[in-house]
């Protein structure tokens, strides 16, 4: 086969001399994307330099293909118009009669009121989610006053896989965290209390700060993390799939078997997981102080009750429901809230759990001012 | 001349224990549009997924555009990428880019192309697809499913492809929307010379644009011709695909053009 008769197959560009003394620029071989990414720089050069010679006529009769994208970047080369003297086939005709047409990309309007409007919606979207969980909240202690009435309806097996998904279940994670934590203290409280010879007090210290805050606090934050994030993703998922409408439809109301057997079943296994924590934790202090500060056992365990009043547990067990209460709510409120689509799901669930540890945090605080002077030996 | 753009030889594909695949020999010409029919789970999408190398076979070759799509560099098997399009069917825009970032995004990908031209050619392919320009700084979420499937038929189309995969281009559509969105198919596949490639089992999107079918039953090719071929064969599952009531009302309308005899005389029997 000849060279002449061989498909090229890189889109060429070529300026011929014509007898007349005019000049014809001959383009031959694939002018498509495929084959134009690959030499495209170079090709725009050479397009930017036949382009502005206004005498020559330009033929694409020898093209093997010409594409929109193709057509396009002549289009500019010519300025935007149609070069004037133009062999084309025919089938390459309507593809030039398209880029007439001018396309412009409406902008969307931004000014200050659209940031106020955005500003106000957030600010609204926030009094809506508030609003909406003390409605759920409401509605929940009326179905469970109605539940106290026909004790028959509890749903008992819901909360018992509840308690066993959010308490049994998370008890490996909040040991390793609550243990680690208690020696981290205990170690670093007792390098301070060394220098002032007030090793003793690492029992007070430990005491005091994880049965009082950081037992319930710590649980709370991995249980919001653990349990609520799951609950969210389940009650998502239940939109997702129509399931909530399913149950609506059969007249079993979301919040009597999704919402308040979790509601239950945290304020039931907080404390619980509480307890354990705390006991894990102190195993980490106090296996800390003896090797940091040589103080046994037996005289920790001894001497605890003693400067650590009862008082403290009580109010961290106390707390502790709450935070459950409070996890569940905001789980579940998210969770009902999903659009039935699947990003909503992804942001739901990380919005539930980063509202769930705020509030537990912000909730703490309050505790921690109006309990300020219980359980503290004056 | 006719030009082989698919070429599927013994192709096995086994997933586990279960055999999607059992031998299938396919070959699809330059400017036919091929259906693949069969019924739920016999592996039409699954077939689809080898010519687009998201499978490996078990056994057996595909070449796409003469590239063997298993023992080609990848440079090459990237390059072929560019050429062929992808309709799929939840539409698999990107959740996180607007429409008019969706359609950029294979372009830019190249790489070579300034920001003002691929402007541009975005506007063309919606122009394309029939989506109006204020519909572009939309993200998929706020689009209806009709639209998502044009949006992903204009992301299919933005690199200029000679070759069109469809995976059950009009589920989830009403029937309306259904035929405007075949009509706009065979409209741009006129307009841009596609081969097109389509997995359907819709039998009015089927009637209305193969110019060959090919059937899959029990993980082999029943029978692969013209629909006139097709509806001629005695094998069961196609009489009943073709022939049960649905499918005799989609194929009313060019009866008279697969020489069964009389519609009403066929449905007595």
């Amino acid at each position: 086969m000849s060279e002449a008769t061989l498909p090229s197959l890189i889109p060429q560009l070529k300026r011929v001399a014509a007898p007349a003394g005019e000049c014809r620029i001959v383009l031959s071989g694939p002018w498509n994307l495929a084959a134009l990414a690959q030499g495209l720089p170079k090709l725009r050069r050479e397009l930017a330099r036949f382009a502005p010679d206004a005498g020559c006529s330009w033929d694409l009769s020898a093209v093997t293909g010409l594409d929109h994208a193709a057509a396009l970047l002549l289009w500019r080369a010519w300025g935007r118009r149609r070069a004037p003297q133009l062999v084309l086939r025919p089938e390459h005709e309507s593809l030039f009669d398209d880029l007439v047409k001018e396309r412009e990309l409406p902008t969307p309007r931004l000014g200050w009121w659209a940031t106020t409007i955005a500003l106000g919606q957030k600010a609204l979207s926030l009094l809506g989610h508030a609003g909406g969980a003390i409605a759920l909240l409401g509605q929940v202690t009326i179905d469970a006053a109605g539940l106290v009435r026909r004790p028959s309806q509890i749903p008992w097996r819901e909360i018992s896989a509840s308690i066993f998904r959010t308490g049994a279940q998370a008890l490996g994670i909040t040991a390793i965290v609550g243990f680690l934590v208690g020696v981290v203290i205990s170690y670093l409280s007792a390098q301070q209390l060394k220098q002032f010879g007030a090793d003793i007090f690492i029992v007070n210290l430990i005491g005091v700060s994880i049965i009082r805050e950081l037992g319930p606090v710590l649980a709370a934050v991995l249980i919001a993390g653990r349990s609520g994030s799951a609950m969210t993703a389940q009650l998502g998922v239940m939109r997702v799939t129509e399931e909530l409408d399913a149950m609506t439809v059969m007249g079993i109301p979301h919040t009597v078997r999704l919402v308040l057997p979790k509601m239950i079943a945290l304020a039931i296994s907080m404390p619980l997981l509480v307890l354990w924590t705390d006991v894990i934790a102190i195993l980490g202090g106090m296996m800390a102080a003896r090797a940091e500060l040589g103080i046994g056992y037996r005289f920790f365990l001894s001497r605890l009750p003693d400067v650590v009043p009862i008082a403290n547990l009580w109010l961290g067990l106390g707390k502790s429901v709450v935070f459950g209460v409070l996890i569940a709510l905001i789980a579940c409120h998210f969770g009902l809230r999903i659009e039935p689509n699947t990003e909503s799901l992804g942001a739901g669930t990380t919005q539930s759990v980063v509202i769930a540890i705020t509030t537990v945090i912000i909730v703490d605080a309050i505790f921690a001012v109006m309990f300020s002077d219980v359980g503290i030996f004056k | 001349m006719t030009e082989t753009v698919v070429e599927i030889e013994g192709l096995w594909t086994r997933f586990g224990r279960h055999t999607v695949h059992r031998g299938i020999d396919l070959k699809i010409q330059r400017g036919e549009v091929l259906s693949l029919v069969g019924g739920s789970g016999s592996g039409k999408t699954v077939l689809l997924r080898q010519m687009l190398g998201l499978e490996t076979p078990r056994r057996g070759r595909v070449r796409v555009l003469d590239e063997d799509l298993h023992a080609c560099e990848p440079g090459v098997l990237q390059a072929l990428r560019n050429r062929w399009g992808v309709l799929f069917q939840q539409g698999a825009l990107f959740s996180a880019l607007p429409v008019f970032d969706n359609i950029a995004l294979p372009l830019r990908e190249l790489r070579v192309l300034d920001e003002d031209v691929i402007r541009e050619l975005v506007l063309m392919k919606l122009e394309m697809v029939g989506i109006e320009f204020q519909h572009a700084s939309k993200l998929p979420s706020e689009l209806s499913g009709g639209m998502v499937k044009r949006v992903a038929l204009a992301r299919a189309l933005a690199l200029e492809p000679e070759l069109l995969f469809l995976d059950e281009p009009t589920a989830g559509l009403d029937p309306d929307r259904s035929e405007s969105f075949v009509r706009l198919i065979e409209g741009l596949r006129r307009e841009l010379n596609l081969t097109v490639v389509m997995v359907t089992h819709d039998l009015d999107t089927l009637v209305a644009l193969s110019s060959r079918i090919a059937v899959l039953f029990d993980g082999r090719l029943v029978i692969t011709g013209t629909l006139r071929e097709v509806v001629h064969s005695e094998h069961p599952f196609i009489v009943n695909f073709f022939l049960g009531e649905r499918g005799r009302r989609a194929l009313e309308a060019v009866w008279g053009t697969l020489g069964l005899g009389s519609n009403a005389a066929r449905g007595k029997q």
